[in-house]
């Protein structure tokens, strides 16, 4: 607590802040690609395509094959383990493919949830063991940043204090090694949607949650200009019988940020949870219209809110690729205008309907 | 951890934060007049008067009778407790003299250091008991603002983990119970400039207090828009060799408040510390200069720096009032352009001489 022992060089703190900023250059947010076996299993059951090696090389080849549009909107795409080391028809690394567009590669690097003993169903995430060597590799392999979630619950009972404070830790921990190794690390701590909670419970429980995340991350030293922060937008959960407008998610969302996430960190990237692909864009552009001061970029990091359409439009079909990178072409430029609240809605006038809805920011 | 039971209502929000806009409003900070009996026994003892009530009495009515105008660069004053219950020459109280120019009348409210046992020379802040009947009467009697000093110091052993918790803890229930009584509460962690230390331990320091101070802010369910910070400034201490400019000292602060400020935080009222009058407007004037974003205000809640020349006219003498006042309103104007960026230091030459001593940002 009384001497500094400089984690990183000055070199080293310029390239992953170098890094973090190129990711969230305005108007441009991620493209979250790193559904697990498991996961994509899930997507593929959904549109009736068996959920093989092939299958989901073919589908990721159709993300990636998306043309120089994309470039001025994604500014960073996050793999899979596998897919780091899949090729296009042609042969080309889809590393190569994405770095070759000027976006940057990230890869998802924890192992998972495991249960916390005498808690309410509560979970950390494991995957330290041998992290600096998985990193050290990865770097060489082409990835310049980094993800791991952790997840907590609203309920009666929780998060508690230790499903908090465990993984807050475990985040911290991840990021310092991460750091250590030229890679900047994106700190997902999602606070799932389920349950009937309302708005500013969900509100509540995010501003402890990033508070004890940022407390964590100074008390090991992490370097916040090289971070990213991944965090659930603040919305009511799913069975909450009250509806909030996007303008009310957003001011909520801003709040709980300014209350909690230190300027230095360049950029917030949303997840979209359970957020259907237009929800999921204009909550961001409302979030990017909220009349508070906000110091980072707020941008996507959106998994399905980027997918869905591409992957019905595919349906495992190689005459349908071409209509299917276009679906995910749509959405990419869709977010890199709401990333820029710069964008209007698929048809309603939300846009100058929706600015009179914001509340005060003293009710939050 | 799970719920909220709302410590603030709504209008009790809104009150605390229109007090806290009011006080750092632009170009405008504090005037820090509470020294105690002890203290102004020091600053008078220096000009050869003596420390009675009368002659502290005068002393203050010179600052407070300063013409209205003065309202547009002091935002607020910090008073003792013996000084909100005196009045002017005509029998007009202290605060109403104060709030009749629009500025906002604040209270120091802690009762001194207590010592750490077990630590290196540490001390603690007393003052909690009985601080909300305190607050409410001080309310009635003029005040919406209090102010507590916390103190922590810099050497190889110090600040220790307890003394950065337990000050931060006792500044949190400060703060707390200000606001249940519609007080802002200032919360000032001053880490001492005594010491040979160099500008980077300052800053490591700096961000490791500021962390502990906004976790414990956050635990104690503090609404941030409704308080003010006042820290010292990231510098050298007094005896190291070293020499750093202006532009140093305005980086390493600003990126160690970017690291731990949430922008919630309505403004960052800077203490002068042992710097001198000039060199206290200096160093504001280069934090408002510097490139770096600054989602808060950054002003000043001066005591030595904006009274120093004003005793020195005065020397006790009423017919030196004016004088007094002219230099107490000289250095209030030099830090209302301090807080713009925009004070042109008198004899300097151009800008140009200092742009080149700036220090790349990354290496903080």
């Amino acid at each position: 607590m009384t001497h500094q022992y400089p984690a990183l060089t000055a070199e080293q703190k310029k390239e992953l802040s170098d890094i973090a900023l190129r990711i969230v250059a305005p108007g441009k947010g991620i493209l979250a690609a790193d559904e697990s076996v498991g996961r994509m299993a899930k997507r593929l059951n959904q549109i009736g395509v068996e959920n093989t090696e092939e299958n989901r090389r073919l589908y990721r080849q159709i993300l990636f094959s998306a043309d120089s549009r994309v470039k001025k909107c994604i500014g960073g795409v996050i793999f899979f383990h596998e897919t780091m080391y899949q090729k296009a028809d042609d042969g080309t690394p889809f590393v190569q493919m994405i770095k070759d567009k000027g976006i940057v590669v990230g890869i998802k690097v924890d192992k998972g949830v495991v249960p916390l003993a005498g808690t309410d169903g509560e979970t950390t995430t494991q995957g330290l063991d041998g992290l600096s060597e998985r990193c050290a590799q990865y770097k060489k392999d082409g990835a310049d940043f980094a993800k791991w979630r952790c997840v907590l619950k609203i309920s009666n009972n929780t998060p508690s204090a230790l499903a908090i404070m465990e993984n807050a830790n475990v985040l911290a921990r991840y990021a310092s090694i991460c750091q250590q190794n030229g890679i900047v690390p994106i700190v997902e701590p999602e606070i799932l949607p389920d349950g009937d909670h309302d708005l500013k419970r969900c509100q509540y429980v995010t501003e402890k949650v990033l508070a004890a995340v940022y407390k964590a991350l100074s008390d090991h030293h992490v370097y916040l200009e090289g971070t990213l922060l991944k965090p659930n937008m603040v919305t009511p959960g799913h069975s909450c019988p009250t509806k909030y407008s996007p303008e009310e998610i957003a001011m909520a969302t801003v709040t709980a940020l300014r209350r909690t996430v230190p300027p230095a960190v360049p950029g917030v990237t949303f997840l979209s949870g359970g957020q259907s692909e237009e929800e999921a864009s204009i909550n961001l552009n409302a979030i990017n219209t909220c009349p508070l001061v906000r110091p980072w970029a707020l941008t996507f990091s959106y998994g399905r809110a980027l997918q869905a359409s591409a992957l019905s439009a595919w349906r495992g079909q190689q005459d349908n690729a071409t209509a299917a990178t276009e679906e995910f072409v749509k959405r990419a430029e869709v977010n890199g205008l709401a990333a820029l609240g710069k964008y209007e809605g698929s048809g309603d006038d939300s846009g100058a309907a929706g600015q009179s809805l914001y509340v005060a920011n003293h009710a939050y | 951890m799970t719920h909220q039971f709302p410590a603030l209502s709504p209008e009790q929000k809104k009150a605390l934060s229109d007090i806290a806009q009011r006080i750092v409003a632009s170009g405008k900070g504090i005037l820090a007049a509470d020294e105690s009996v002890g203290t102004m026994g020091n600053r008078l003892q220096r000009i050869n008067v003596e420390n009675t009530e009368e002659n502290r009495r005068a002393f203050r009515e010179i600052l407070f009778s300063s013409d209205a105008s003065i309202n547009q660069n002091i935002g607020g004053v910090i008073l003792f407790h013996e000084t909100l219950y005196q009045k002017d020459s005509s029998g007009k109280p202290f605060p109403a003299l104060i709030k009749e120019k629009g500025i906002v009348v604040g209270i120091k409210l802690d009762k001194g250091t207590a010592p750490l046992a077990g630590t290196n020379g540490e001390t603690t802040i007393q003052g909690l008991d009985g601080l909300a009947e305190r607050c409410a009467q001080y309310k009635k009697d003029g005040a919406d603002f209090g102010k507590w000093r916390a103190v922590l110091k810099i050497t190889s052993t110090t600040p220790s983990q307890l003394a950065i918790q337990e000050n931060a803890n006792t500044l949190a229930r400060y703060a707390s119970i200000c606001q249940q009584h519609g007080l802002v509460p200032i919360v000032e962690p001053e880490i001492l400039p005594d010491g040979d230390h160099d500008l980077q331990r300052c800053q490591y320091v700096t961000e490791k207090v500021l962390a502990a101070v906004y976790k414990a802010l956050n635990d104690h369910h503090v609404y941030l828009e409704g308080t003010l910070l006042k820290p010292n400034m990231v510098t050298a201490g007094h005896s190291c060799p070293k020499k750093y400019t202006p532009q140093d000292v305005a980086v390493a602060t600003v990126t160690t408040l970017l690291r731990t400020v949430p922008a919630a935080v309505p403004g960052i009222c800077f203490l002068s510390g042992g710097q001198s009058e000039e060199e206290a407007s200096v160093n504001l004037n280069a934090m408002n200069q510097s490139p770096l974003p600054k989602p808060w205000k950054l002003t000043f809640s001066y005591g030595r720096a904006l009274q120093a020349s004003a005793l020195a006219a005065w020397v006790g003498k009423s017919e030196n009032k004016k004088a007094a006042q002219d230099a107490f309103r000289k250095r209030a104007q030099i830090n209302s352009l301090a807080c713009r960026g925009q004070y042109v230091v008198s004899g300097k030459t151009d800008t140009a001489a200092t742009q080149s001593l700036f220090t790349a940002s990354y290496t903080y």
